[in-house]
């Protein structure tokens, strides 16, 4: 670990009831580092920036800020300050006084408070603005304000709430360049908040991604985007295709019925894998020797630099493809990716491990709901039993009432010719299915699993 | 046609509701002892009304007074009482939140003479001599709900991050109250205040049945007394105007305020 940390979160958890919004969170920020929490919303991103900030209290774990606990010190005693997502002035004071605000609770003397307020006025281009109350400014300008109001403290680390969320888009990428600067300039550290990932490549020199209050991957951008860690960071950040495939051995993959060269070592021999597929990585032309495979294009669409098409390829997968020339729908193509454009993640499970317990010879009980069985020999009812089901053999209905249990469809990620969903059931759990049929997130199912496709066996303690 | 008898229709109905207001001020400016009979203009009743040579001008003067002392206590106490219980609702969530906003709103709608029997009931059996004390902790009571009920819009308007905004740049909790939280819900007190006081001012149920028997009178249960013993004092009539007077200048204040919070755009 790094000697310059300024921050280090330790075993962070938070609950709030019965909701689990953050577990287990490691991480440390270096001095002057511009870190990013990146994840979509209800992630846990922003209670994460609120406990650092003290509005809320962890339920474990610890918050050092330069080697000191910090995690019972009230706000107003910490020395940081935070950038609010929908700025937070004070309406009843005019621009220079809610800058001045800090200073004067501190009894800095007036003369410094001028000439430290006039300084971060000039920084943020609103020298001119001292008088206007800040109901007359707009919402870059009100921005602009708060971002000074916070940093006119000399604060060790400042904490930023998705700041530039509520700009429109040209005043959002003028504002990202500006405040990289100012954190150039200023040499403070910025954690910032955001579900923008494009805005977390540029700012950051570390991002950070969460997802259902875990971390999933800390890297640089370049880390994160080249290397996702797991199919939910490869399918966030940036566009991609993720497969299933094969590692036949060191260096060589399987997927898409095709077998190609990689780059990637240590993954063992015919073991499954998933397989990640920048669009902009994927060669595509008319001439056919030469290619990997073939495909036909399905659609091409033109997106200003480049062209975005769809490819059937020619053993039935899709496949997003970006390139400078576009190609007629219905033509033929040749395809082919470079190794080191193959990146090969280990899978994170290889089907639904559950735990539950016998209710009787043929029947089990798993997800808080009484499944039907084959006869299990030797199992008699109130047996603790782990049950394993293959993403493909679970059954969603239309109706939840048809189904054994209920759940909803809270992820889904399209694996070239099928879609494998992350269902939460009604017990709480997490349930991968693997199928051919279209759902939208937020779907209600049924779900059903057939008696022959539950593999029981006695949980050893 | 038809705009003409909508017309009408409002103008009758104006009449009836200020005819009553109109003919107290018109005869106020007579001496004439019986309600009705115009014997000259005179602004003598005035007169008397301001240098207290009148029947019972003392005890009328002293009403007076405990009316205006009694309707400020009541109203100060309430704004700090009220202001203070509608933050403590807003930050409630959910289920707990809609049973207090309710709870809150029932001693409005609740008929004042049950709120007066029932406090008068309650002072009996808790032994409060009653007095000045127990009419204006029984118009405390009676005001507060008003109070939290005009702060409230100005809290749901106001910017959620703006307290934490002011902890964060090292404001304690008491400072971050005084100089954010304060001036933002300013309107919404005032406001507040005004309708306590008015509220205290015209009350007579709760007032006649917790002042006890010391012969402690407000304005309402002097008028209240001195009509019953025979005819009102004629000087009632210039006091009734100036009240009336004096009330309409505060609700165009409230409506104008009012209109002005509105106005301004929402955070």
């Amino acid at each position: 670990m790094p000697k310059d940390i300024i921050i280090d979160i330790k075993h962070l958890s938070k609950s709030f009831g019965d909701k689990k919004v953050l577990e287990d969170i490691n991480l440390y920020v270096r001095k002057g580092e511009f870190i990013t929490l990146l994840g979509p919303s209800g992630c846990g991103k922003t209670t994460l920036l609120r406990q650092i900030a003290g509005f809320i209290a962890p339920d474990e774990g610890q918050i050092l800020l330069e080697g000191k606990d910090i995690s019972s010190i009230p706000p107003y005693k910490r020395p940081l300050n935070t950038v609010f997502q929908r700025y937070a002035l004070f309406p009843h004071l005019d621009v220079y006084d809610n800058i001045a605000f800090g200073l004067k609770l501190k009894g800095v003397p007036q003369d410094e408070i001028d000439t430290r307020v006039k300084k971060m006025l000039k920084m943020v281009s609103m020298s001119d603005y001292e008088d206007r109350s800040v109901d007359s400014l707009s919402g870059g300008q009100q921005q602009r304000v708060a971002i000074a109001r916070a940093l006119v403290n000399m604060p060790k680390v400042l904490l930023l709430d998705e700041p530039l969320a509520a700009l429109d888009l040209k005043m959002r990428k003028d504002m990202q360049i500006e405040l990289k600067e100012l954190h150039q300039k200023m040499g403070i550290t910025f954690i910032y908040v955001t579900h923008d990932q494009e805005e977390a490549l540029t700012l950051s020199d570390t991002i950070v991604v969460l997802n259902e209050g875990r971390i999933q991957q800390i890297g640089t951008p370049t880390d994160i985007y080249n290397e996702p860690c797991n199919s939910f960071v490869a399918d966030f950040i940036g566009e991609s295709t993720i497969l299933n495939g094969t590692m036949i051995r060191d260096r060589r993959v399987e997927f898409m019925g095709h077998e190609f060269d990689c780059v990637d070592e240590g993954f063992g021999e015919n073991n499954p894998v998933d397989v990640v597929i920048r669009p902009e990585d994927v060669y595509i032309m008319s001439r056919l020797d030469g290619a990997q495979f073939t495909g036909t294009v399905k659609s091409c669409i033109f997106k200003g630099v480049h062209y975005e098409m769809y490819v059937d390829t020619d053993k039935g997968y899709e496949l997003m493809v970006q390139d400078y020339n576009g190609f007629e729908p219905g033509s033929t193509v040749g395809l082919l990716i470079k190794p080191s454009d193959i990146q090969v993640m280990r899978k994170e499970r290889l089907c639904n491990t559950l735990e539950g317990e016998m209710v009787d010879e043929t029947h089990v009980s798993i997800l808080d709901a009484e499944f039907e069985c084959l006869p299990q020999e030797g199992l008699e009812a109130g047996t603790k039993v782990t049950v394993e089901v293959g993403f493909d053999k679970v059954d969603l209905l239309d109706h939840q009432e048809e189904g054994a249990t209920g759940g909803e469809v809270s992820f889904l990620l399209y694996k070239g010719n099928h879609y494998h969903l992350t269902v939460l059931t009604d017990s709480g759990e997490h349930l991968w299915v693997d199928t051919d049929d279209i759902w939208d997130k937020g779907d209600l199912v049924g779900i059903n699993i057939l008696p022959a496709d539950l593999k029981i066996t006695r949980k050893d303690d | 046609m038809k705009k003409f008898f909508a017309q009408l229709y409002i103008w009758v109905l104006l009449f009836l509701l200020y005819a009553p207001l109109v003919f107290i001020a018109i005869f106020s400016f007579t001496e004439s002892k019986v309600l009705g009979n115009w014997t000259g203009f005179s602004t003598g009743l005035y007169r008397n009304l301001f240098t207290g040579r009148m029947d019972g001008g003392s005890t009328l003067m002293s009403a007076v007074e405990n009316t205006l002392l009694i309707a400020l206590i009541a109203a100060v106490v309430s704004t700090l009482l009220g202001t203070v219980a509608a933050v403590g609702i807003h930050n409630l969530r959910g289920r707990t939140k809609r049973v207090i906003t309710f709870l809150n709103n029932v001693p409005m709608i609740n008929p004042d003479i049950i709120t007066g029997v029932s406090l008068f009931l309650l002072f009996v059996f808790l032994h409060f001599s009653q007095g000045y004390v127990t009419v204006v902790l029984a118009h405390i009571t009676f005001c507060t709900p008003y109070v939290v009920l005009s702060v409230m819009p100005k809290l749901m308007q106001m910017n959620p991050n703006i307290y934490e905004a002011a902890l964060d740049l090292g404001a304690t909790p008491a400072q971050a109250m005084r100089k954010v939280m304060i001036p933002e819900l300013k309107p919404g007190m005032i406001s507040g205040f005004i309708m306590a006081f008015t509220m205290s001012l015209d009350d007579f149920a709760v007032t006649f049945f917790t002042r006890g028997t010391i012969g402690l009178d407000t304005l309402s249960t002097y008028i209240y007394t001195d009509a019953r013993k025979g005819g009102l004092t004629p000087e009632l009539r210039p006091l009734m105007t100036l009240i009336f007077l004096f009330v309409l200048i505060l609700l165009v204040v409230i409506n104008v305020r009012q209109a002005k919070m509105r106005k301004s755009p929402v955070r």
